[in-house]
């Protein structure tokens, strides 16, 4: 019984919501929830653990200011230094405000390519990745729950249908 | 629910405006009122131009530099004087800034017809109710520069101008009338606004239709032009001709960077101080870290802007832009830098994170953190032209803040108890109540 999963079809993101709530009360284990868009307030729903995306966005934000720094400075003051703005100072210091916009760009550069790309890695999503939809269409008007059959099939049914859920099925995994 | 004042706050005003009436008193009685007195101040000042007279021989240039330290005098004898009525112009303008930010925060919700604000209508029709006193201070402060009894705007002194062939080709724009009536025009214009926009949201209490609602809206979308217009004419008028060699395309941008957000943070230390009061009970944290997310992009907005005005007159180094952006690095280099920390790295580290944004205590702290920078950052751009390099944050200027500042508290919680702090005919409050993050 441990090993089987029911599959429960919802047709509307309020119900589903709604639904998720209720089997979160009744002690239902959520295994995957698969909706074709993101549905507000799900993953507080479900009990997901809040995502630490956005520490890693200031880490790299950190290294791409870093980087711009020492770029900045090799290019502009070190290996060919240049005469900015008619004050040629040589001094990194004191040419700061010219480099500033290419801080700022390559901080937000480093920021959101470096976050994209963990998110897809932390995702398991890369190119030519198989679809892991069981059932097709949520990647179009339905929304999924998949639960561990923790009851009867009679008292899940009862219990889904009362959700709202529009189709039941069981499987084995 | 009606709110009404506790006695602490009415207090609390009374003596802000009594010590910081005291404080101003004391600022225009100190000023020296001849040289000789301005001499005893500054004993060290005027003994370099004496030895140079010393060492000319010619006659031309002992009387050419006769009548250059007779300026230097004059010069220095001006700034002491200007210092109590530029500490009080600067206060002044910083309050009436205030509900000048909020008036255009409250207008693009309204024209924005937001589901979030609603619940905050009646916090931020309370702090425009200062627009009106405080534009007419404002006012009342500009007509006795016009009137010559201070040195603020030298463009208004016609032997200045008979000598200065810059000020003189501006003179088309920059003439006493003319300035007088742009400043009653724009002070009548944006006390209209507020006078209907605060009819129809009362109205709308008591409607059972949304006619008023609509109203609201359209004027509020007309307005906005007004505003923008205005509001960039008005800081070239009242701060940028101050200096009146200088000039920056962005300024009426930069000015209105620095009221928005110290409108967002004064709109959301006042919700704060109401919810701790145990009213507002129908604002939740969502809307203050909407408010919080306000207060930190609109930092990093005013940053880029100030940013952007300073980098282009660096780079490019033009004497007459440059001088600007060297007296205030140089005889003000404490508040000039001093602002970039409190009105950009502070709340850039502190309010970056989500969870703080929600947290009653932080977003206070950063409040009033922005509204101190904010009110240097208008110290910045009065003092340099009015006072040179002697300034201080002393009895003067702390008095007139606090003058101000009770005056301010007084209209505004004022107003705040004449109408239910909900605005509970408005079609998007019940969106405003629940609105969750």
């Amino acid at each position: 019984m441990d090993n089987k999963i029911v599959r429960a079809l919802y047709d509307d993101d309020d119900t589903l919501l709604k639904a998720v709530i209720e089997m979160k009360k009744n002690n239902c284990i959520i295994e995957e929830v698969y909706t074709p868009f993101p549905v507000h307030g799900l993953d507080k729903a479900i009990g997901l653990k809040e995502t630490r995306i956005a520490i890693m966005s200031f880490i790299y934000g950190c290294i791409g200011l870093t980087i711009a720094i020492l770029m900045m400075n090799y290019i502009m003051i070190e290996d060919w230094p240049q005469n900015i703005g008619g004050k040629p100072s040589f001094s990194f210091i004191q040419n700061v405000p010219s480099f500033v916009p290419i801080m700022f760009e390559l901080t937000v550069f480093h920021a959101a390519h470096l976050m994209v790309i963990t998110f897809y890695l932390r995702s398991k999503l890369w190119p030519f990745k198989e679809s892991e939809n069981p059932i097709p269409s949520t990647t179009d008007d339905k929304f999924l729950v998949e639960i561990l059959m923790t009851d009867t099939k009679d008292k899940l049914n009862k219990f889904l249908k009362k959700t709202g859920a529009i189709d039941i099925s069981y499987i084995d995994k | 629910m009606m709110y009404t004042i506790s006695k602490n706050l009415k207090l609390t005003s009374i003596i802000l405006m009594v010590t910081g009436f005291i404080g101003l008193t004391y600022g225009f009685l100190a000023a020296p009122s001849n040289y000789e007195e301005a001499k005893k101040m500054y004993p060290e000042y005027g003994n370099s131009t004496n030895e140079v007279v010393k060492v000319s021989e010619s006659s031309n240039d002992k009387l050419y530099i006769a009548q250059h330290d007779e300026n230097h005098k004059e010069h220095l004898l001006h700034k002491l004087q200007n210092r109590p009525w530029a500490a009080l112009y600067v206060a002044a303008l910083f309050f009436f800034f205030i509900s000048l930010g909020t008036i255009a925060f409250y207008a693009i919700q309204r024209a924005s017809q937001s589901g979030w604000s609603p619940v905050l209508y009646r916090v931020m029709e309370g702090i425009t109710a200062y627009l009106l006193p405080g534009g007419i201070v404002v006012f009342v402060i500009l007509l006795l520069s016009c009137l010559h009894f201070n040195h603020l705007f030298i463009w208004m002194d016609a032997d200045v101008v008979a000598e200065d062939k810059i000020i003189r080709d501006k003179i088309g724009y920059l003439n006493i009338p003319f300035f007088l009536a742009r400043a009653l025009f724009f002070i009548f214009g944006w006390a209209l606004y507020r006078y209907f926009s605060r009819k129809f949201s009362l109205a709308q209490d008591k409607a059972n239709d949304i006619v008023n609602h609509k109203r609201n809206f359209k004027i509020s979308a007309a307005f906005l032009v007004f505003y923008i217009v205005t509001e960039s004419i008005m800081s070239w008028d009242w701060i940028m001709s101050i200096d009146p060699h200088w000039f920056s395309t962005l300024f009426g941008w930069y000015v209105f960077a620095s009221m928005f957000v110290t409108a967002i943070s004064v709109i959301a230390l006042i919700t704060i101080y109401l919810k701790s009061e145990g009213y507002l009970d129908f604002v939740n944290d969502s809307h203050i870290h909407d408010l919080a997310k306000f207060m930190f992009g609109i930092s990093i907005f005013w940053t880029y802007l100030w940013f952007s005005q300073f980098m282009l007159i660096w780079y490019s180094n033009i004497p007459e832009e440059v001088t600007y952006f060297m007296t205030r690095i140089e005889d003000y280099s404490l508040p000039f830098w001093g602002m970039i920390v409190l009105n950009f790295l502070f709340p850039l580290l502190v309010i970056m994170n989500s969870d703080y944004k929600r947290m009653n205590l932080i977003v206070s702290t950063v409040g009033i953190v922005i509204v101190i920078g904010h009110y240097i950052d208008i110290f910045n751009m009065i003092m340099p032209s009015a006072v040179g390099d002697k300034w201080f944050i002393g009895i003067p200027e702390i008095g007139g803040f606090m003058f101000f500042l009770g005056l301010f508290m007084y209209v505004v919680f004022h107003e705040l108890q004449k109408a239910p702090l909900l605005a509970k005919g408005d079609p998007f409050v019940d969106e405003s109540k629940s609105f969750h993050y």
